[in-house]
């Protein structure tokens, strides 16, 4: 049983990287009309903007929980300014093409000065060591993982549906020209919304450095994952996102203990799955 | 929805006689290779590979769909027809053949499964589903994982043409890749392909009109993943061995930005791009990673300012379909 709780617990800590990148990938693609290529290599970022505040400036790990992703969020909006701006009114599919040559570039560039493998960084002080909960032993730091992140993202899902700037935001997303017409600076909200998604992304990022090791390549095959998250759950709903996320992180740890050869895999045969059984997805409207 | 080519030129008899020239002049070109001093090998690399991009452009640029995991069909395609050759030690056409019926079957089921979704949805498919082949791949003991399969013996093809001489190897490769591209040729210039270009323009319209999009959408997804096939179990013989790498998402992103930087829905476009970026990886191989970084930034690029690819922005400037 200790086995079983074990890989439940990486588990649900997948399911929350998974739940906060296809959150973010869900607001942008409200917003922007992209599916951004790029989370996965904005994710890896956010690790190694940590590991740079710790090793060259001395900075600590809860300062990097809140630095990481304001830098790499403004980096996005700079793309975002930039680049994808330019690409309203086009097809969806030159978004995807855009984004995915800034994740080649991205990783390309961290792959040249740090290689492949993977660099260590610390478990913060206050998280180290971990607890008896009688029936398994939780190291603190992961537990502290996958609540943090299920509190981010009930942040996030009360901004967005809750307050009067995501208010704001639900109107932009369904008719942009109409929420302008009310004075609203929806371009500027538009640049704000892919920093908040980059953001979550890098927050994703400076959580899983100490569990999963910082590496240029930590991105890419997470964000094809992430896809298959977000095909399952449909992009409409925000709390179906986390659910949907949650869930199949939680699907994948039970999928390592009964059956560890599919634990790769169980995501995308559930995506085909759902596919077969329910087209437009768990929550999602047709596309 | 914004399309794909902004200028739509009516298929006239001067329109194809035009591509026919170029056809013509591009055949001959090809065939005059060996007598070049051109390295054969590299050349035949690159044929491989425009067919692939000419059937990735045939979903995208006539469909309107972006397949974001056409390696797979390629890397189905190459294990299947290296195992026929070497284990089951058929004769290269029959190894040929192998891989062409693997990649169809492969693209029934996958057709099925994602023409289920449109746009953006139907890309981040492909992908997953070309990452589960690859994990499958990774784990399956006839693949033997990150070694591949390696020294497939070329053998004779119809027991005459001995392919282990690169001269004959590349001729066959070529009339290989010809008659993929032509047969590519016909399909676009068929009452089904101009379907296709209606679904891709206004799909629904198309319905509107009666057709039945989906079905034209799933043939086009089984004819380019048949053909893409096809030059995995070329590619075998060229490379002489079926790894992982043809399977990864990289090589679907390769495919794909060979197709943007030569022309969506062009011709001659995915050609072109094919063997500009098979020569770009060639001279740049020294450069380690920085060929990733090039690579992103041309997609880049490509998407910001020069949308219609080399060939597009030929044609849209003679005025002519290429």
């Amino acid at each position: 049983m200790q086995a079983l709780y074990a890989q439940l617990l990486v588990g649900l800590i997948n399911g929350s990287f998974y739940a906060l990148l296809s959150l973010g990938l869900a607001v942008i693609f409200g917003m922007l009309n992209i599916i951004n290529f790029a989370h996965g290599a904005l994710y890896m970022m956010g690790a190694f903007v940590a590991y740079f505040l710790l090793n060259l400036g001395g900075i600590n790990y809860w300062w990097a929980l809140l630095l990481a992703p304001i830098i790499v969020g403004i980096f996005g909006m700079i793309l975002e300014r930039t680049m994808l701006q330019w690409l309203t009114g086009l097809d969806h599919l030159y978004g995807l093409l855009l984004t995915f040559g800034i994740a080649l570039i991205v990783q390309g560039v961290f792959q040249n000065y740090f290689g492949s493998s993977g660099l260590p960084y610390a478990i913060p002080d206050q998280l180290k060591g971990g607890m008896n909960l009688g029936f398994m032993f939780l190291p603190i730091y992961r537990g502290w993982v996958v609540i943090f992140s299920l509190v981010v993202c009930i942040a996030t899902w009360f901004l967005i549906e809750k307050t009067r700037l995501g208010a704001y935001l639900r109107a932009a997303t369904e008719n942009p020209t109409l929420v302008r017409a009310f004075g609203i600076n929806v371009p500027r909200m538009i640049t704000l919304t892919y920093g908040l998604g980059v953001g979550l992304a890098a927050l994703a990022g400076v959580l899983s450095a100490p569990i999963n090791q910082v590496r240029p390549l930590m991105g890419a095959d997470l964000i094809i994952v992430v896809f298959a998250v977000v095909v399952i759950g449909g992009m409409g709903s925000i709390m179906g996102s986390i659910i949907t996320g949650f869930a199949l992180g939680v699907i994948e740890g039970l999928t390592k203990y009964f059956y560890p050869e599919a634990s790769n895999t169980v995501v995308f045969v559930l995506m085909v799955l759902v596919l077969l059984v329910k087209p437009t997805g768990l929550t999602g409207r047709a596309a | 929805m914004t399309a794909l080519t902004d200028d739509t030129l009516p298929v006239t008899p001067r329109a194809m006689r035009d591509e026919m020239v170029v056809f013509v002049v591009m055949a001959l070109l090809l065939a005059a290779v060996p007598f070049s001093g051109i390295y054969p090998f590299f050349v035949m690399q690159a044929l491989c590979f425009a067919l692939l991009a000419c059937a990735f452009n045939l979903l995208i640029g006539y469909g309107g769909l972006l397949s974001f995991g056409h390696a797979m069909f390629l890397g189905t395609a190459g294990y299947c027809s290296a195992h026929a050759l070497k284990v089951w030690a058929l004769p290269p056409e029959l190894g040929i053949l192998v891989g062409i019926v693997a990649a169809f079957g492969l693209s029934l089921i996958t057709g099925y499964i994602s023409i289920r979704r449109q746009g953006i949805y139907f890309s981040m498919i492909t992908l997953a589903l070309s990452q589960l082949l690859y994990f499958i791949y990774l784990q399956a003991p006839f693949t033997h994982g990150e070694d591949g399969i390696q020294g497939i013996p070329q053998g004779r093809m119809f027991g005459v043409f001995d392919l282990s001489k690169p001269t004959v190897l590349y001729y066959v490769v070529l009339v290989g890749f010809l008659a993929g591209f032509l047969l590519i040729y016909r399909i676009i210039n068929s009452p089904f392909g101009e379907v296709l270009k209606a679904i891709r323009e206004n799909e629904p319209r198309a319905i509107s009109l009666g057709y039945r999009t989906d079905q034209y959408k799933f043939l086009a997804f089984v004819l380019s993943g048949t053909l893409a096939g096809f030059a995995g179990a070329l590619k075998v013989f060229v490379a002489q061995n079926a790894s992982l790498t043809d399977v990864h998402w990289s090589m679907s992103g390769e495919v794909v930005l060979m197709t943007l930087v030569g022309g969506l829905g062009t011709i001659f476009g995915p050609v072109v791009g094919a063997f500009a970026i098979i020569a770009m990886q060639q001279y740049l191989a020294g450069f380690g990673q920085w060929v990733t970084v090039i690579q992103g930034s041309i997609f880049v690029i490509c998407v910001l300012t020069f949308r219609r690819g080399v060939i597009g922005e030929i044609a849209h400037y003679l005025r002519r379909s290429l």
